[in-house]
């Protein structure tokens, strides 16, 4: 079994910078994913079912597609890009913070529709009998909806940072395949097998792929029971 | 405190078209499923926004579309008992309870916690989840949940309709408790005349969106004409009594007021309370000479005072001793015994129709227990 945890420092680098960019997507689409969730949810406007379509656009274009689009839009050249690189000083071109909007965006059609289910089961008249106890819509919010859509949020977070961990053509398209850099797990595994004598780092960070994935899934499964009998569902 | 509403409304294809203006302790919206009932108290509320017109509680505008004032829901303070307790599931009881509390202004919760616990007998259930609670426990808690936010006006709508009727049973005295010992007023809900007999102090009575009565509880429900079909057996007088002493051998009460004196079974109150009792008109028989051997043990002497007739009936109204009492026999039996108005007669009551499901602790309760000056 040596072999298997015998993993050599471009391998570990390659499992650390996976995590580090799915953590990243993950809590950095949170609160835009809790509000577009919500618009989506509650909202009545004009243009609804576009921002729908919008958000949902990564799941079911090529994601080659979606890692050009980011190329264009937020590249070195490009006019999101450009600005954001002027005037806050964020690149994401070639960097692992690229990796991680890439993978952000991937993951933000799953984590918006869980979290959206979570909100449309909410019981609206819970919300109403505490707006009758005196407490203003913020005060609403925080003490009756966003507990009881906690299990909803556990799940859009685990289904990102799964969706994260996995993500490879987006990400291979917008920032490329740098190790150390934007090299993640899919990105490492795909370069190993285009090389002589790869196999076994290959298996290896496979294996290490499953585990990972199978450890988020069980954490997402205890998290959101613990939070479904917290918020008096179970 | 004045309550006064005057509102139009639409809902849909309903109309609502309300006014009245009412200072009774516990004033009873009543009437028929759909005639409006729970779109009032939705409107004090301020869940829904009237198309027209004007709510005023305690000299507070709560609504006024000729001014545009429209005060949100959280600042009314409405203490809101919904018919479906609506306990929040993610937090204890006891978190339930102090929910509304946190948000009354600091200098205004005069609603203790200790009391009210005490008072609705849930003292053990504090630490539970909601989920766990039967119906009557969680109605009874979400009674308190209002009550800590120290309301400045209770809504009750319909608390009592998911219930069976031992978990009525269980409730109502908290209810009573409720009217007679805090100074809050309440807006209840109910189609329930057994329930608005026992509760209501005044009772505005509606139908299809319209207020088509409303007075104090002992005249509106002598009026059987504003009865649906099926509950006008239950009307009648609703008298405040005495209890002047109990005849221990036959387990009988003495009651007194001014109709007279009733013998009632099974009443287990200490002498001097003051009662509630509701006689139903269908109970009453009438006489035209006093009757002897007769089992019925309550016989009052009376004079009528009016005669509807309808079909096969006639309602027939009693003065006894200065309280209206409304009887309801057959047309033929009042052509047979010739009654008309002005006639002296007897109205005899089997004491078994006046047992302790009829007579409830009632009337008035001067100091104010749970709630210092609200």
């Amino acid at each position: 079994m040596d072999w298997l945890l015998d993993l050599t420092p471009d391998e570990w680098t390659a499992v650390g910078l996976s995590l580090k960019v799915a953590t990243w997507a993950m809590l950095a689409s949170l609160p835009l994913g809790v509000g577009v969730a919500l618009l989506l949810a509650r909202g009545e406007f004009w243009g609804k079912s576009l921002l729908n379509g919008i958000v949902h656009l990564p799941l079911v274009m090529p994601p080659v597609v979606t890692g050009y689009l980011l190329l264009l839009g937020f590249g070195k050249r490009g006019p999101i890009g450009a600005f954001l690189a002027e005037n806050f000083g964020i690149v994401f071109s070639f960097r692992w913070t690229g990796a991680a909007l890439a993978c952000a965006v991937m993951g933000f059609p799953l984590m918006v529709r869980a979290i959206r289910l979570s909100i449309e089961a909410v019981d609206r008249r819970l919300e109403a009998a505490a707006g009758t106890l005196g407490a203003n819509a913020s005060w609403v919010f925080v003490t009756i909806t966003l507990p009881l859509i906690l299990p909803g949020i556990i799940a859009g977070m685990i289904l990102s940072f799964a969706k994260a961990m996995g993500e490879f053509g987006a990400t291979i398209t917008f920032v490329s395949n740098i190790p150390g850099e934007t090299q993640t797990l899919p990105s490492a595994i795909y370069t190993l097998t285009q090389v002589p004598g790869g196999d076994a780092g290959a298996l290896r960070l496979t294996l290490i792929s499953i585990a990972i994935s199978m450890g988020a899934l069980m954490a997402s499964e205890v998290l959101a029971r613990r939070a479904a009998k917290g918020a008096g569902l179970r | 405190m004045t309550l006064a509403v005057d509102i139009r409304h639409r809902l849909g294809a309903f109309q609502l078209n309300a006014s009245f203006e009412t200072n009774g302790r516990l004033v009873a919206l009543f009437g028929p499923s759909g005639s409006g009932k729970t779109s009032i108290v939705n409107l004090i509320a301020g869940l829904l926004s009237p198309d027209a017109g004007r709510i005023v509680a305690g000299g507070r505008v709560l609504a006024d579309t000729a001014t545009g004032a429209f005060m949100p829901v959280h600042r009314r303070r409405v203490g809101y008992v919904f018919q479906d307790a609506r306990l929040f599931p993610h937090l204890t009881v006891a978190q339930n309870l102090r929910y509304g509390r946190w948000f009354a202004p600091r200098g205004e919760r005069h609603a203790d916690m200790g009391a009210v616990v005490e008072m609705l007998g849930i003292g053990t259930l504090l630490d539970r989840r909601p989920g766990l609670l039967s119906g009557g426990e969680r109605q009874r808690v979400a009674i308190g949940r209002a009550l800590l936010a120290s309301p400045l006006l209770m809504l009750m709508d319909e608390p009592l309709a998911s219930l069976d009727e031992a978990r009525k049973a269980e409730i109502m005295p908290y209810l009573e408790r409720l009217r007679d010992e805090t100074k809050i007023p309440i807006v209840y809900v109910s189609h329930s005349v057994a329930e608005v007999a026992r509760l209501a102090t005044d009772i505005v009575v509606l139908e299809a969106g319209r207020v088509v009565a409303s007075g104090p509880t002992s005249d509106i429900l002598q009026r059987l004409d504003l009865l649906s079909d099926e509950e006008r057996g239950e009307g009648g007088a609703v008298i405040d009594m005495e209890i002047a002493a109990h005849e221990a051998g036959f387990g009988m009460s003495l009651l007194k007021s001014p109709i007279g004196e009733l013998h009632v079974a099974g009443v287990d109150m200490p002498a001097g309370t003051r009662v509630r009792v509701r006689i139903r008109a269908r109970d009453i028989l009438i006489a035209t000479e006093r009757p002897r051997g007769l089992s019925a043990l309550n016989i009052l002497s009376a004079t009528i005072v009016g005669i509807k007739s309808d079909g096969a009936l006639a309602d027939v109204t009693l003065d006894c001793g200065g309280e209206r009492i409304a009887a309801r026999i057959t047309r033929q039996s009042c052509e047979m015994l010739g009654l008309a108005a002005g006639r002296p007669v007897f109205a005899v009551i089997k004491a078994v129709s006046l047992d302790g499901a009829s007579t409830w602790q009632g009337g008035e309760v001067p100091a104010s227990r749970i709630i210092g000056d609200g």
